[in-house]
């Protein structure tokens, strides 16, 4: 199949038409509650591609993205609702979501240059004590978060008299935001910058050497991907038109990273899929209540059903859904090659593994 | 009139480790056009040599001149644009990227030199597609040069041990250095890859105009494309001179005789 139309594959084109559709048909045939769930997975999908640079990428772990989150949304928060700006008022809704990233993006570049001098699991402890501050932070100045009582804004209505329910609104106006915020970060990622990053990840020695500043790419990981992380956080506040201080517990940080995970890390296709699965996972899992498997109650507890769900990928996919995803086109590709008589690929396994990353192989050492 | 300046010029370099003495005094020239080898039995501090020049380690004393000018006021990332760029020992790939990539990544600060780049890209606009489509050219040029061109998809994980070494000649050329430094480029290769691999020198010193300082103890090779062989040991330089002259050394026959029996004898 090699016919084309503007360029295109036609059969790109077809799997474009389709999630178009799909897109659009979402919010036309869902309840109101799952309309707005599926606005929050949008919200999760830009958080993710922001932790999908920093750990996925930059190979940084971070566990307190959650804390970037909150503070995009409480720059929300505070300036549509509670802090009216002199001569300008309240910043209407729309205007605070750049600013949110803006805000994140400075207080992450911040946090990552003494992030420099830790690697790996010191890292990794270091922005899960960021996470668990933020809770309590948010709490000690009440004076000006409005503390345990939190933040209500108005909630967002259609503008330009779109014939649009608001659950509605919100779902076009996230997943908008999501496609503007998801083609940069997959060209950057292509280009030189991109590079950059994984080569840091993968030898500071060698990339170094390649002329590569650790200190510049690693703390503009951490500024961009807390960019990321505080336009979701705006979102997410604009969603529920409310914000309290437990909306940013480490919960939400180790959320990311799961998502990250079962998506596939370093994969641009991995955010989707794992911001799709934290919103609806939990959700099913109630859903799910009274279900049993012989003596065993699984039902109604979204954290063993997310605990079964992790292990299974770390052991079976250890590449994220999207890793299980590629494997299975190209099972299929050597299938279909080998019946036309074509030679096969070579060593598919070898290729996936590399591919996706996986186990440290032992040539280089 | 100038004296002509040598490329390199390594001067009384001492690298301590605590009490370890790995580099002690050690002074030589090199002129540009000149493949260098560095030779010494295991532990004789070449590889550190090769560490203080690209500022890996901090020597305690003694100078590194490039161009007549100290290698020492310059940062680690900041080697490969004064035209220094090498090979390791234990190779560091980049193992999770592409062959191509890898190359890319040895291109990184020809590609451009602005801290800025990454706005551009994130837009994509045309001055970047540029760049990028110009650094993937160049670097398809080099990996046909060192003969792996059909690999530049493929992930390195998993590739031979002697296409790695490929590899990592090709993103050490892809900065368009003037000074190359290659760790042990023989290791670990067979009889026919380390006579390809002396063909294969000799055809990108010429091709790309390179200075080459080649550490090895394939002596072999050494003899072969070298045009002058500093020896260490013990972190000292022992000898100097032609490969014959070398070869013909006693010091350098007792420094190797006396490593051979101290290994018999562990
Ligand atoms: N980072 C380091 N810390 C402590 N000691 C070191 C370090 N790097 C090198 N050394 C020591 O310095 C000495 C010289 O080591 P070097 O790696 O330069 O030897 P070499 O000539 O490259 O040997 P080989 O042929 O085995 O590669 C050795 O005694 C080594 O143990
Ligand atoms: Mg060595």
């Amino acid at each position: 199949m090699n016919a084309r139309v503007a360029g295109f594959p036609i059969y790109t084109l077809v799997m474009a038409g389709v999630a178009l559709i799909v897109f659009i048909g979402i919010p036309l045939t869902t309840n109101s509650f799952q309309t707005f769930q599926f606005a929050n997975v949008a919200a999760f999908v830009i958080a993710i591609v922001g932790l999908n640079i920093l750990t996925g990428y930059s190979g940084q772990i971070s566990l307190g993205n959650g804390a970037f989150m909150a503070v995009g949304g409480y720059t929300t928060a505070l300036l549509a609702a509670k802090w009216p700006l002199p001569f300008i008022g309240f910043v209407p809704y729309g205007y605070t979501i750049p600013l949110a990233g803006l805000v994140a993006a400075l207080l992450g570049f911040l946090i990552g240059i003494p992030a420099l001098r830790l690697r790996g699991i010191y890292l990794a402890l270091a922005t899960f004590a960021l996470a668990l501050a933020v809770t309590p932070v948010l709490n000690n100045y009440d004076g000006f978060t409005g503390g345990h009582a939190g933040v209500f804004m108005k909630s967002a209505t259609p503008p330009f008299g779109l014939d649009l329910s608001n659950d509605q609104w919100l779902y076009f106006m996230c997943w908008a935001i999501a496609a503007i915020l998801y083609v940069p970060a997959f060209l950057m990622l292509r280009s030189r910058t991109g590079r950059a990053w994984m080569a840091i990840r993968d030898s500071e020695t060698a990339a170094v050497s390649s002329g590569i500043s650790l200190a510049y790419y690693k703390t503009l990981a951490f500024g961009i991907s807390a960019f990321y992380a505080g336009i979701a956080g705006s979102l997410f506040v604009i969603n529920n038109a409310y914000v309290d201080p437990d909306s940013y517990s480490l919960a939400l940080s180790l959320t990311l990273l799961i998502g990250l995970v079962i998506g596939g890390l370093a994969n641009v296709w991995g955010p989707i899929l794992g911001g799709l699965l934290v919103v609806w996972l939990p959700y099913f899992a109630e859903k799910s209540a009274g279900f049993r498997l012989g003596p065993i109650s699984l039902g109604g507890k979204p954290d063993i059903e997310f605990g079964i769900v992790l292990i299974l990928i770390v052991f079976f996919a250890p590449n994220g859904l999207t890793g299980l995803i590629g494997r299975g086109i190209r099972w299929y590709r050597s299938k279909r090659d080998a019946g036309r008589g074509a030679a096969p690929l070579p060593a598919p396994a070898v290729l996936e593994e590399a591919t996706q990353g996986g186990e440290p192989s032992e040539i280089i050492g | 009139m100038i004296a002509p300046v040598a490329l390199l010029s390594v001067r009384d370099l001492t690298v301590r480790f605590g009490g370890i003495v790995a580099l002690d005094g050690v002074s030589f020239d090199v002129e540009k056009g000149v493949t260098l080898g560095l030779i010494g039995p295991n532990g004789a501090g070449k590889t550190t040599l090769f560490n203080a020049i690209t500022r890996i380690y901090r020597p305690q004393s003694g100078d590194i001149l490039f161009d007549g000018e100290s290698l020492l006021r310059s940062q680690r990332h900041d080697i490969i644009r004064r035209g220094i760029a090498r090979t390791f020992q234990n190779l560091e790939l980049f193992r999770r990227m592409t062959v191509l990539d890898n190359v890319l990544v040895g291109r990184h600060t020809e590609i451009s030199r602005s801290r800025w780049y990454f706005l551009p890209a994130a837009l994509g606009l045309p001055s970047v597609r540029r760049a990028e489509r110009m650094a993937r050219e160049r670097a398809l040029e080099i990996l046909e040069d060192v003969g792996i061109a059909d690999l530049a998809h493929r992930p390195v994980a998993g590739l031979p041990f002697g296409t790695l070494k490929a590899v990592e000649l090709a993103r050490g050329l892809a900065s368009d250095p003037r000074l190359l430094l290659l760790d042990e480029p023989a290791g670990g290769l067979n009889h026919e890859e380390v006579a390809d691999l002396v063909g294969l020198i000799k055809h990108i010193q010429k091709r790309y105009d390179l200075t080459l300082l080649i550490v090895e103890h394939h002596m072999n090779l050494v003899m072969k494309v070298s045009d002058q062989v500093v020896v260490l040991d013990f972190g000292k330089k022992i000898a100097e001179g032609s490969p014959r002259e070398v070869q013909e050394d006693k010091r350098v026959i007792a420094a190797y005789l006396g490593t051979a029996e101290e290994d018999g004898a562990a």
